[in-house]
């Protein structure tokens, strides 16, 4: 029997991946070990290794094709012994099966999927032209963009500069700027957060890169004792302009360790300025805004949005204010409130709302920390109901201050409790059944608006 | 460093034979032609600590000598009137005073270009600023939370920072200063502007995790940083021995390859003649030195510190013994300075600090609205 040889999950977000290479051909003798293809993942150009001895069959995927699932059967091995050409008409490795680009987008499995567009931001001028980028891309353009302008601007954090980022987000800021500005760190937060930190006083405006800020708890007393507070204990002599950032919320089955949105800790630290974006005009407009901000700044990313494509204004700088939440869908029945990888469940789940004869209006808070109470007071004042949801513990959460909000300054206005749509309040757990049972989902979001329009 | 050195037999070497008198059935190192290579960055490790050895005492003029008893005499006043006014309830929270360590601030700094080279502490911060020229009344002002205090009185005995001067604080947490040191001379070597960063920290802070950090990145990116361990021999009421397996806190560095000094922290003379040859080193463009300044507080940890962790006889044999002030003077009236003028001396350095006292006591608290600034730098 030919061995089926499938699209590997390289990542732990891998859903696709491009086929950009094969290294052997139909009736080539490969031993476990050698190198079949190289496989383009959402990070990384990876290889793809044999793990059985025997003769190539057939390529069923033609080397260039984007969008391969995982899983999809790439090609067959014949064991030892067995004929080598296939039975059918061998497809020659030059006549590859056509599979352009997927014509249906495969739905991710954690991630949102795409819905209702998000209004307009109105940051900048109809009829601006814009350009599919991705999450990832748009964070480094910021970068770069800002590194091109302002000379004390650089990045540095552990496999930033030659490995172009453990999530390919500084991915060519080496090669555009140096390793003088691009710096390598060795694998030790505590340190890197404190020298940057140090650095920021001194004069510069360094962009710190955690992998993730599951490892900036190492490094959280530089963040909170030595950036938030150096302000205020100076009495505004001594400033402290720097970005902390780096993938923040649960990825895709990493475990308890890796999982956890750091957004309320944060958010509850008077002197930090911090953000959580969503899309990447936002991601663009805000990491820019946070790089020239003389405030320090914690910038939450989020992995499963990293590879996803918005639109991105344009223009020749495109800056976003800080602490201004967006309404991203407008609507009149009920509000949520939510941020960065909540807004793509919300959204969705205001389509399925819709459907339904309710309308929701979905406000991205995009900064935590200064929350914009205005405009959740004022979509409450307009709907008088209201759903936070979030991607995140739900005890001493976002969610609890946007509830409490409303208690103290909107409940005249209030036609129903505030409902809050959390994760389950248990350390992420790893068997994929129960992490989908932690984590929020459009589902439970339509549930909650639901409950508090007594539907 | 290595190549004008004479490799000599060390410790390391010694070491390395040991392997053949193991059991057979251990794997063998393999010796190399590394070995010479080792013995010469062995030998480069303690190289600065050797030119130490082989000339230990600046040779000061009377004038320089003048301003060395002047900065520490004003130091120790300064220190004793807080402990003062921290008895009458004026100064609150945490005091730590630097009375006893006053070379070890005025020797490194005044090898210092004020101004242009960094300089970061802990919490026993006021010598570190009185000796980089910061006004006393400012300082004592924030002593006592007082609007005109150098923080506005919203920092504190223990978070003072002076911009203009470059320095920059004044930390509370034990051994953040060293990255935040580490990161300030990152910036000089990024800008190019031939800065150096003094880190001050303590025996008791050298056993953050924090610092081993700070060495290896500064150590690995050459950075232009004199880390200075201020070995007063208690971190609180633990004594070095009780808390450190290694208290020769000098070779602490080796792990990263940073040199060692090992310097007496009690003769502000050679204090700043180490200085000099660690400056020497660090400005070259080698990366960081370590030094050991071994010296001693009087007063307990803080104000509130009873100090029952040593004897009475233990800090009075300090005192009169190996009082840095008082081998200042010794050094005057060597150099044929007169009994009254240091008396002068000592009568300015009191109607100074008794200014200060007073300009910090009679400064009005901030103002209320003071409580809501500061927070961010820009509104949003």
């Amino acid at each position: 029997m030919a061995i089926e040889l499938k699209m590997p999950a390289l990542s732990p977000t891998m859903e696709e991946g491009t086929l950009a290479k094969w290294l052997v051909k139909p009736g080539d003798e490969v031993k476990s070990g050698d190198i079949l293809a190289e496989i383009e993942t959402d990070k990384a150009t990876m290889e793809f290794e044999s793990i059985d001895d025997g003769v190539v069959g057939e390529l069923l995927i033609a080397a260039g094709t984007e969008g391969v699932k995982v899983g999809t059967v790439i090609a067959t091995l014949q064991g030892e012994g067995e004929d080598a050409a296939p039975a059918a008409a061998p497809a020659p490795a030059a006549a590859p099966v056509a599979a352009p680009k997927a014509a249906e987008v495969p739905k991710p499995v954690a991630a949102p999927a795409a819905s209702a567009k998000p209004s307009a931001d109105p940051q900048f001028p109809a009829g601006t032209p814009m350009v599919s980028t991705t999450v990832r891309e748009a964070l480094r353009d910021a970068m770069a963009e800002e590194m091109r302008a302002d000379d004390r601007v650089f990045v540095m954090g552990e496999e930033v500069a030659e490995y172009q980022g453990a999530y390919k987000v500084t991915q060519g800021l080496l090669d555009e700027f140096g390793d003088r500005r691009v710096i390598d760190t060795p694998i030790t937060e505590y340190g890197f957060a404190g020298i940057g930190a140090g650095a920021a006083m001194g004069g510069l405006r360094p962009i710190v890169e955690f992998m993730t800020f599951n490892f900036a708890l190492q490094a959280i007393d530089h963040i909170i004792n030595s950036a938030a507070k150096t302000n205020y204990m100076s009495g505004g002599q001594m400033r402290c302009p720097i970005v902390f950032r780096g993938p923040n919320g649960a990825a895709s089955r990493v475990g308890a360790q890796h999982s956890h949105n750091f957004g309320p800790w944060y958010a509850s630290v008077p002197g930090l300025v911090v953000i959580a974006p969503y899309d990447a005009a936002d991601a663009k407009g805000l990491l820019k805004a946070a790089i020239r901000s003389e405030d320090p700044v914690v910038f939450l990313e989020n992995e499963l949005v990293y590879g996803k494509s918005f639109d991105v204004p344009q223009t020749d700088d495109f800056v976003l204010p800080i602490g201004k939440a967006r309404i991203v869908r407008p609507g009149k029945d009920v509000t949520i409130v939510t941020y960065s990888i909540g807004v793509g469940f919300s959204l969705e789940a205001a389509q399925t709302l819709a459907d339904e004869g309710i309308d929701a209006e979905v406000i991205d808070l995009r900064t935590l920390r200064p929350l914009d109470k205005a405009a959740v007071l004022e979509s409450l004042k307009k709907t008088n109901r209201l759903v936070v949801a979030e991607e995140g513990f739900p005890v001493c959460s976002i969610a609890s201050e946007i509830m409490a909000i409303c208690m103290e300054d909107g409940f005249d206005h209030l036609d129903a409790p505030v409902l809050r749509v959390c994760n389950e309040d248990v350390p992420l757990p790893y068997a994929a059944n129960l992490e989908k049972g932690a984590l929020i989902n459009a589902g439970q979001i339509a549930d909650a608006v639901r409950k508090v329009c007594y539907r | 460093m290595a190549k004008s050195a004479t490799p000599a037999p060390t410790r390391a070497a010694k070491t390395r034979r040991a392997p053949a008198a193991k059991p057979a059935s251990k794997p063998v190192i393999v010796e190399s032609d590394v070995t010479s290579a080792e013995d010469e960055a062995t030998f480069a490790l303690r190289s600065l600590q050797q030119a130490h050895a082989n000339n230990k005492r600046y040779e000061a003029n009377a004038d320089e000598l003048l301003k060395f008893y002047e900065q520490m005499v004003l130091i120790r006043r300064f220190e004793e009137k807080a402990g003062q006014l921290y008895g009458l309830g004026l100064i609150g929270g945490f005091c730590h005073l630097y009375i006893g360590q006053e070379a070890v601030a005025v020797g490194l700094q005044s090898a210092l270009n004020e101004g242009h080279d960094s300089v970061i502490t802990g919490y026993r911060d006021h010598g570190h600023m009185l000796a980089y020229g910061i006004d006393p009344k400012v300082i004592m002002a924030e002593l006592t939370g007082r609007a005109a205090g150098i923080s506005r009185g919203k920092g504190g005995s223990m978070h003072m920072f002076s911009t203009e001067h470059k320095f920059y604080g004044g930390h509370g947490i034990v051994g953040a200063q060293v990255p935040l040191g580490t990161g300030l001379a990152f910036a000089h070597k990024y800008r190019g502007d031939g800065g150096v960063c003094l880190a001050y920290f303590g025996d008791g802070a050298s056993n953050q995790g924090q610092v081993y950090e700070a060495f290896n990145m500064a150590s690995l990116w050459k950075l232009p940083i004199i880390f200075v361990i201020e070995n007063n021999g208690y971190a609180m009421g633990t004594a070095v021995k009780r808390g450190s397996a290694e208290t020769h806190f000098y070779r602490r560095g080796t792990a990263f390859r940073i040199p060692g000094m090992d310097v007496n922290g009690m003769d502000v003379l050679e204090v700043r003649q180490a200085a000099e040859v660690a400056l020497e080193y660090v400005r070259a463009g080698n990366g960081p030195v370590l030094m050991e300044l071994n010296t001693y507080r009087y007063r307990g940890h803080s104000m509130s510190d009873p100090a029952k962790y040593r004897s009475r006889e233990e800090v009075q044999e300090m005192r009169d013994k190996h009082d840095a002030i008082e081998l200042v003077k010794q050094d005057l009236l060597k150099a044929g300075v007169t009994e009254e003028r240091i008396k002068e001396i000592d009568k300015k350095t009191r109607q100074i600090v008794a200014e200060a006292a007073d300009f910090a006591e009679s400064s009005p608290e901030p103002d209320m609205a003071e409580l809501y600034t500061d927070v961010l730098v820009e509104t949003y």
